[in-house]
């Protein structure tokens, strides 16, 4: 079982595993050639991604858009990606904790709830948001975005963290309890920090949930100010003109804030994932 | 809520009470008492875990609970931890009564068994959870916490993780986080059984000379009977949820009051046969199950004969006979079983009768063969006689 794999073996595992891999890579690889490309689609023809008349011109596009317009989506999408995520974890922390440590009435209930709100598709409640929204004149404004978001993020987000707090030994807390402290700073001083890389996690998913949502933010925004990015994108292909160039330099330059996070966030992730929840 | 920590603390500071004389466990009964149980009733889903169960530790007592899985031992522990509130009857310590109490505010320090440190606190900020909790001053706790790691060998820890640290080293940080603390009642859930053996005794030697150390009052919770033993002034022996038996450890090691508590102390366990009493030249003989012996241990009242009882040897008393004239019965071996110092024989003296184990001296241990038949004696003055309905001592 233990030998070392034979030099064919090597050659026909590593070719599958390359095979796989280039089949991955080859949809970013164009999108990253498209973006270098000036002139977009029509002059990097070929199967090959490499850019054609390499240059930033696409970039320049995107970005200068009407008195830098495209900043200000920059900072909505940021805006509502962090505050979802700021949402979801204050809201989901305790509730996951309760869900996880106590016993109390419908319980099982809310457990129930919470997951069948997770069953339905985003599209599914389009309509219906966009009427509560504009009953509370909170159409094209990122605080409707975020109370949007928050509906899903904030269910996913209990149970990511609920898993995660019943990893932690209750006993911590009841060291804590006995070394003086009252139920409340147990759960700040020591099961919060330990459940750090969980909450960490979460925070991401519920920040990169938004950061990519692109339907309900298409539908429930309208004024090209109140934007965010994947809606920005999409303008791009429109039904008579398809500016592929610029929509694949502004893909990657909404990839960039995502990808970065994840990689400051590696470790955490692993481990999160690992020892947290069962959902991810 | 606030406490004020130094005027708990035994004899002023811990190093002046390291001089103070050990205390005796004689005097230990004269002390007044710190903690007190009484009538602890505690369910569990309708599941009776204790059923009023009464204890008492006097002032710098070290109380063993002792008693197989699920005897409510663990259960009784977390009820004066405060960890767990009682259905029926009352707490105190210390005079003052618990039993509604926080956990905070019955100043009580508790080493858990799975250490229980706070996995993103370095050693030292474990020790000072507590006391920074108590608003202890910078200066006190630092004091404190470097007599608790002077104690207990923790200097070159003091920085590190609990992750970072072996299993004999978070058993060691668990005691001085509940060391600094330096309070009433010092409560110990199985703190061992996560070691290995050898380290295990060790560590058993250092709890019971830090309790002398610190002239603090303990109660400690365990199902090896060799640290109860070790241990304890006061063994509490906890069966079903009620106490079968509280003493000196070799008081009930000696005198058990039922089969319970004999079979339950003791390695390798008490012999058990089911007999009958007989009359024989005015002495009381136990005849049943291929043994045959003299009850010579004094009673108040002499069983009258006939009567059906059970009779308990321990395996140390059942010896190899010098001849069958002797003997109190014919041990058929089926296993030998040498531990250098000592060596069992385990077989039986008639074939539906019970399992018995008696003690073979070397000589006969190296002699002893499978399928051998040894004629061995019971010392007649430790023959436990027990009703055979009841299972209590006679």
């Amino acid at each position: 079982m233990d030998k070392k794999p034979s030099l064919l073996e090597s050659v026909i595992v590593h070719t599958v595993l390359l095979t796989f891999v280039a089949f991955a890579i080859y949809p970013i690889l164009w999108v990253v050639s498209l973006a270098f490309s000036r002139g977009g689609l029509s002059s990097s023809s070929g199967a090959l991604p490499v850019p054609h008349d390499p240059s930033f011109d696409n970039f320049r596009i995107v970005t200068a858009g009407s008195g830098g317009i495209f900043w200000l989506q920059l900072g909505n999408s940021l805006i509502v990606s962090l505050a979802t995520a700021v949402v979801a974890v204050v809201i989901a922390t305790p509730a996951a904790y309760a869900l996880a440590r106590f016993d109390f009435v419908g319980k099982k209930a809310g457990m129930g709830t919470l997951l069948a709100t997770q069953m339905f598709p985003t599209v599914a409640s389009a309509v219906p948001l966009y009427l509560l929204l504009e009953a509370l004149h909170l159409l094209d404004s990122r605080a409707g975005l975020v109370l949007v978001y928050a509906t899903t993020s904030v269910p996913f987000a209990i149970f990511q963290l609920r898993g995660s707090f019943e990893t932690i030994p209750v006993e911590l807390e009841e060291a804590a309890m006995v070394d003086g402290a009252t139920r409340t700073q147990a759960f700040l001083r020591v099961v919060l920090p330990a459940a750090r890389p969980a909450i960490a996690v979460t925070a991401l998913f519920a920040f990169m949930s938004a950061w990519n949502e692109f339907i309900l933010a298409a539908t429930l925004l309208s004024r090209e100010t109140a934007f965010t990015l994947p809606v920005v994108l999409q303008r791009f292909v429109g039904e008579h003109d398809a500016a592929w160039g610029p929509f694949a330099a502004g893909a990657m330059l909404v990839s960039i804030p995502v990808m970065a996070l994840f990689y400051l966030a590696q470790r955490q992730l692993i481990g999160g994932l690992t020892a947290g929840g069962v959902k991810g | 809520m606030e406490q004020v920590e130094t005027a708990r603390a035994p004899k002023g500071s811990l190093v002046s009470s390291m001089e103070t004389p050990l205390p005796l466990n004689a005097l230990a009964a004269e002390k007044p008492v710190r903690c007190e149980a009484r009538g602890i009733k505690k369910a569990f889903a309708g599941n009776a875990i204790l059923k009023g169960v009464d204890v008492a530790i006097p002032e710098g007592g070290f109380a063993v609970l002792v008693g197989p899985s699920g005897c409510g031992k663990s259960t009784l522990l977390r009820l004066v931890a405060g960890l767990e509130e009682a259905d029926e009857g009352s707490l105190f310590i210390k005079g003052k009564d618990v039993t509604k109490l926080p956990p905070r505010d019955r100043d009580i320090a508790m080493v858990f068994q799975s250490y229980a440190l706070y996995p993103h606190l370095s050693v030292r900020e474990n020790l000072a959870f507590g006391l920074k909790l108590r608003n202890t001053p910078e200066a006190e706790i630092a004091s404190r916490i470097q007599e608790a790691s002077a104690m207990l060998g923790l200097d070159k820890l003091m920085d590190r993780l609990p992750k970072a640290l072996s299993g004999g080293q978070r058993q060691r940080v668990a005691m001085g986080r509940a060391i600094v603390r330096r309070a009433n009642l010092y409560l110990f859930d199985e703190p061992l059984s996560n070691l290995d053996a050898a380290l295990r005794a060790e560590v058993r030697v250092d709890i019971r000379k830090l309790h002398d150390k610190l002239g603090a009052t303990s109660l400690y919770v365990t199902h090896d009977q060799v640290e109860a033993m070790t241990l304890a002034d006061t063994l509490w022996v906890l069966n079903g949820g009620q106490v079968e038996q509280s003493g000196p450890p070799l008081e009930v090691y000696e005198s058990p009051k039922s089969v319970f508590v004999a079979t339950f102390l003791g390695s390798p366990p008490m012999n058990l046969f089911d007999a009958k009493i007989e009359e024989r030249a005015g002495e009381t003989w136990a005849v049943g199950q291929g043994i045959e012996v003299r009850d010579g241990r004094a009673r108040k009242t002499s069983p009258a004969a006939g009567r059906a009882v059970k009779v308990g040897i321990r395996p140390h008393d059942l010896v190899v006979a010098e001849d069958t004239k002797t003997a109190s019965g014919e041990l058929h071996v089926e296993l030998v079983e040498a531990l250098g110092f000592e060596a069992y024989a385990y077989g039986w003296f008639t074939s539906s009768g019970p399992r018995v184990i008696a003690r073979l001296e070397p000589e006969h241990a190296r002699r002893a063969r499978v399928g051998d038949v040894i004629p061995v004696r019971a010392v007649p003055e430790r023959v436990h006689l027990f009703d055979a309905k009841t299972e209590q001592a006679l």
